[in-house]
């Protein structure tokens, strides 16, 4: 029974899927084995069956080709203008994109699927529209035919002799959500051919008559009805594993195309393509480097990645592997990825060549007898390697072609070296011990420059050897040819320890490259880890993507209005692609197939969420080539991206203690203020209703009139303060002056005598105090505030001193008084605001005051501070750093 | 000061703060006329012709500056300007614009009256003429023979001090900007210099008051000016 229940992950992936699917537009494509059968006659009719139901359709573009029936169908229908593309002189009409986005019809109908788009255009493929059309919410009509297929395009042109280059990957075929055959007997086909009924078009005609026979019209046929079929049995099996009508097979097939330099890698390929699709199965392409590929013309590196970019069209995940061996190397692999089956091409070399050394496929079956081997056939004479711009070994070894020349010289050297030294120890010793000490110098020039030196150096030991140390000496004689054996075992030393050389040499630079990818991966990490800014990542990961791949960066954040921006002075970038690339998440710009044209590769920062940005890059064209590039580049994007989101929701989290913070605060102010400020007012209330409902004596009234106006000074103070902090919170402005203390202090004593009267004040000046820099409001504010509080927390008749002198440099003003003291705990508490020093206390106040003056205070760079003072006593200090003072003129 | 009767305009938009001070005023005598806008104030001035007006710098129809601006441009009366605390700067454009003195909001009744009664007496005395001596607390200074002493000891000024005290005694009672005091001391082109002002007004009070950290003559009116206690009234 439990084999029978539908697995939930697999129910949750059809859950994304359709979720997916219904904020996606619906593609249904008109599918035909050839032109002429009638696919946009069956569009266009489908379309006005839709738009007689009511959908706003479009139609974006339409081939009618002339022909009258097919005209009549787009009778009623609203067409799309095509947007005109300039391109080498020529104004081609291009099918409008944004147009098209910006009409948002329910449904457009967009004939040839595998259309090439005029350069310039934003995708270089119509597909490419369609599927920004389909992201849209738009549903979309097209046709297409079966040799556009990707996958079918060799089978096709090896059928019909015409190889068509627009094609369309089939992945995207077989995500459409429809697939129509439109099917017509090639009889009939031909009938209609016969008729002109279809167009041909001028030049194509010559090819056409060879095309349209029977037997390809018969091939074609079968090969979109079994196309079609593979869809529908693929449909079926989706719907058994939906319904759970059976268990599920599980254990996943991946195949792995082993990627070669020669000519045949593309059919391969496709072949590969074929067979995964029929297994259902996943595949790789890989491509191995070895010393030996390593010696290729630069062409052949640049097929090998074309085939690799064809690879992934056809949906395969690619890699370039590095090993001295190839076979080894393949199979480590094969093995870490649990590849069941290895597909290879046959190499077209016979003969000879075959028994000395072995191809792939041979050396493989030996390596690995339990893996399945399927070995496609290579042709033997396909068009050479197309021209491609110079590129670097994938695995440069940039050293070398200094290490070869000066190798011969060193050759030349170390044979001229050895015959200098043979010549005196020719007088010893035999010559057969003689020639071992060319052995040595061919040997030593073979490790250190690898094989061409040192089978130069083993030539050049042999010659040297036979022409100084042979009778007859200073001759080359034909009796000599027995040193052939000589020449022979030296040029075998030579090779294989060149060979060797090379390997090793190429494993570390193999292992270099590896150890800086991992390295520059790893680096990026743990500076992005101790990023606490936005910025500080911008700055992080420019200097480290410029560094590891010797390109210019920009990187572009959203700003409020989701538009992403570079900082100023960061490389200028195409402000249009990156936003592209930001809202659709994809890569675009060169080395991709949207904007192509563009300067830079423009790829977005992924995280979780959402895309969090763009980076873009602008380097040579091959040093992002590589796949492995590609991947190091995606995943330092990706570092960055979670960076970005890591620090995003810092932001977020500092932002809602901040609104907590502020919340605590508000209830804390509410609270105090509500209880400083009635306290007051009921006073007054009372003391009012009194003076005015009652017959009171005159001399009551008075004292009740004095009550009142002493709480309203209470009162008036408290608003001061709320007042004087709201102030200093939207930002301390000061307002400084050359000034005496001396005249700041007498102010605040007159201020504060209101409150002074039942204590007794002493002022103690140090004479000769500088004058200072400070805004005098502001720091009378501060006096006033401490004389306050010390005569609020002393009993009268207590003593107040206030001081000024000059301590190290700075000028310390303190007030003392001879109250009770500090309560315990920490003093810069009682700084806080609303953190008054006794909890519930009589003594009325909002705990401001101290507050205001550390803002001021600190707003002039001085520190004010609270101790307590013996024998009993309390004093607060507050300090102003002493600038030099403009002169005074003398009178 | 209270056997003619005198007028008194109060220009002010609060209707309690108007009647408390017409309450004060009126029980020392004064007639007292009231103003709840700057226009309403200026008519008024112009047709009861008071000795002192009230203005309120915070007005719904004109700024206080202003209407200061107004009145000074054909009255000589003396303008006393009641604001709020947090103003300075404004108190200071008031005083510039022609107002003779300032009330920092909350004011108590006696303060009120010293002022106004200051403002008065020195109007009328201007009138008269400047007197010939002019003392204060310990302090006596015979205007003429440019004398000053304390407790009967002379004092020695130098030139620069005995213009500032000087210029403190012919407007005693009355608050002078820093302005005011800089461009009668040092001249128009020093009005910017106020530390030249404060280092002499200290040097003053250490020759002229008891104990020159709590001056009892020798006033500043923090971020405003100075102003010379004469003791009286």
């Amino acid at each position: 029974m439990t084999d029978h229940r539908p697995d939930p992950d697999q129910l949750l992936a059809e859950l994304r899927r359709e979720e997916h699917q219904a904020a996606r537009g619906r593609l249904k494509v008109f599918f035909g084995a050839c032109a002429g059968v009638g696919k946009t006659f069956a569009m266009l009719e489908a379309a006005q069956a839709r738009a007689r139901e009511g959908v706003t359709v479009l139609l974006g573009v339409v081939e009618t080709h002339g022909r009258a029936e097919t005209a009549a169908l787009l009778e009623g229908l609203p067409r799309l203008p095509p947007t005109q593309v300039e391109y080498r002189g020529h104004v081609l009409a291009e099918f409008d994109l944004d147009a098209a986005l910006a009409r948002a019809p329910q449904l457009i109908v967009v004939d040839e699927y595998a259309h090439t788009n005029a350069p310039g255009s934003r995708h270089a493929k119509r597909w490419q529209d369609v599927e920004e059309l389909l992201a849209a919410g738009i549903d979309v009509y097209t046709s297409l035919n079966v040799q556009h297929l990707e996958s079918l395009n060799d089978v096709v042109g090896r059928i019909t002799g015409i190889v068509v280059r627009e094609t369309v990957p089939d992945r995207v075929f077989d995500a459409a959500a429809e697939v129509t055959l439109i099917d017509l007997p090639p009889d009939e086909l031909l009938a209609r051919l016969a008729d002109g009924k279809v167009y041909l078009g001028e030049q194509a005609a010559r090819a056409a008559r060879h095309f349209f026979r029977k037997g390809n019209l018969l091939a074609l046929r079968e090969l979109a009805l079994r196309r079609v079929a593979d869809r529908v049995d693929a449909q079926m099996r989706a719907y058994r594993a939906d319904q759970s009508i059976q268990p599920v097979w599980h254990a996943r097939e991946r195949l792995l195309a082993c990627v070669g330099a020669g000519p045949g890698a593309d059919r391969l390929l496709r072949s590969t393509a074929r067979l995964a699709a029929s297994l259902h199965a996943d595949w790789l392409a890989v491509h191995v480097e070895t010393p030996r590929t390593q010696r290729q013309p630069d062409a052949q590196r640049q097929r090998t990645l074309k085939s690799l970019a064809l690879a992934q069209e056809l949906g395969a995940e690619t890699c370039v592997l590095a090993g001295a061996d190839a076979v080894a190397t393949l199979l480590a692999y094969a093995q870490s990825r649990d590849v069941s089956r290895l597909v290879v091409g046959r190499s077209p070399q016979g003969g000879w060549r075959r028994w000395l050394r072995p191809g792939l496929a041979e050396r493989l079956a030996q390596a690995a007898p339990d893996i399945d081997l399927y070995v496609v056939a290579q042709p033997a004479g396909e068009p050479a390697a197309p021209q491609g711009e110079a590129l670097a070994g994938f695995y440069a070894d940039t050293g070398a072609p200094q290490r070869a020349s000066r190798g011969y010289l060193a050759a030349l050297l170390g044979c001229a070296a050895v015959t200098a030294i043979a010549a005196l120890l020719h007088l010893v010793f035999d010559p057969a011990n003689v020639i071992m000490l060319y052995l040595l110098a061919v040997i030593g020039v073979a490790l250190r420059y690898g094989r061409g030196p040192g089978a130069a150096a083993s030539l050049l030991a042999v010659l040297a050897f036979d022409f100084f140390f042979v009778p007859p000496r200073l001759s080359l004689s034909v009796s000599d040819t027995q040193y052939l054996l000589t020449f022979c075992v030296m040029l075998a030393v030579a090779l294989v320890v060149g060979q060797l050389t090379a390997r090793l040499r190429f494993e570390a630079t193999v292992a270099t490259q590896r150890e800086r990818r991992t390295r520059a991966l790893f680096d990026l990490s743990r500076e992005l880890a101790g990023a606490l800014t936005a910025e500080q990542i911008v700055e992080i990961a420019t200097r480290h993507l410029g560094a590891v791949f010797g390109a210019r960066v920009a990187l572009l954040l959203p700003d409020g209005a989701d538009r992403v921006r570079a900082a100023a002075d960061a490389m200028p970038v195409d402000a249009a692609v990156a936003q592209w690339v930001y809202e659709h998440a994809e890569a675009a710009g060169r080395g991709t197939r949207t904007l192509p044209g563009a300067d830079a590769l423009y790829l977005p920062l992924r995280a979780p969420m959402r895309p969090r940005g763009v980076v873009a890059l602008a380097a040579e064209a091959h040093a992002l080539a590589l796949p492995e590039q590609r991947r190091l580049l995606d995943t330092c994007a990706s570092q960055i991206g979670l960076a970005l989101e890591r620090v995003h929701y810092v932001d977020v989290a500092r932002d809602a203690i901040v609104a907590m913070e502020g919340e605590r605060l508000r209830n804390s102010v509410l609270s105090s203020v509500s209880h400083d400020l009635r306290t007051p007012l009921t006073s007054l209330t009372g003391l009012a209703s009194l003076l005015a409902e009652r017959e009171l004596d005159p001399a009551q009234a008075r004292e009740l009139a004095a009550s009142m106006r002493d709480e309203t000074r209470r009162l008036s103070q408290q608003v001061t303060n709320l007042l004087d902090m709201a102030r200093l919170e939207a930002g301390v402005q000061l307002n400084p002056a050359w000034q005496p203390i001396d005249e700041v202090v007498g102010t605040a004593l007159r201020g504060a005598a209101p409150w002074l009267g039942a204590h007794r004040v002493r002022t103690v000046l140090a004479p000769d105090l500088p004058i200072l820099r400070f805004d005098g409001v502001l720091i009378e504010r501060v006096l006033l505030n401490l004389l306050e509080n010390a005569a609020k927390y002393s009993p009268a008749g207590g003593e107040i001193v206030v001081s000024a002198r000059v301590v190290d440099g700075a000028l310390v003003v303190s007030v003392s008084d001879d109250g009770p003291g500090l309560p315990p705990g920490p003093t810069a508490r009682l700084f806080d605001k609303f953190g008054r020093g006794e909890v519930e206390s009589a003594t009325p106040g909002v705990g401001l005051g101290l507050a205001i003056g550390k803002a001021i205070v600190a707003a002039h760079g001085g520190i004010i501070d609270a101790a307590n003072r013996a024998p009993h006593g309390a004093v607060f200090t507050f300090t102003l750093p002493i600038e030099p003072a403009p002169s005074l003129p003398h009178e | 000061m209270n056997d003619v009767s005198i007028t008194v305009v109060i220009i002010e938009d609060d209707r309690q703060i108007r009647r408390f001070l017409r309450v004060t005023l009126e029980g020392e005598g004064m007639i007292v006329h009231e103003a709840d806008t700057a226009r309403q104030g200026l008519i008024d001035v112009g047709n009861r012709k008071p000795d002192l007006v009230i203005v309120d710098l915070g007005l719904p129809d004109l700024d206080g500056v202003e209407l200061i601006r107004k009145l000074r441009g054909w009255a000589t009366l003396p303008i006393l300007v009641i604001s709020a605390r947090t103003q300075e700067a404004e108190k200071v454009a008031a005083l510039d614009a022609g107002a003779d003195d300032y009330l920092t909001k909350p004011f108590g009744i006696p303060e009120c009256l010293a002022r106004i009664r200051a403002l008065l007496r020195r109007h009328a005395g201007n009138a008269a003429g400047p007197a010939q001596r002019f003392g204060f607390g310990e302090v006596s200074v015979d205007l003429a023979a440019r004398q000053v002493t304390k407790g009967g000891q002379p004092v020695h000024l130098t030139p620069i001090e005995y213009r500032l005290l000087a210029t403190l005694i012919r407007h005693a009672d009355k608050v002078l900007t820093q302005r005011d005091l800089l461009r009668e001391v040092w001249g128009p082109s020093h009005t910017e210099s106020s530390q030249y002002l404060r280092v002499y007004m200290g040097h003053l009070r250490q020759k002229l008051e008891d104990n020159p950290a709590d001056p009892r003559h020798i006033l500043t009116e923090t971020g405003v000016g100075y102003r010379l206690l004469s003791g009286r009234g």
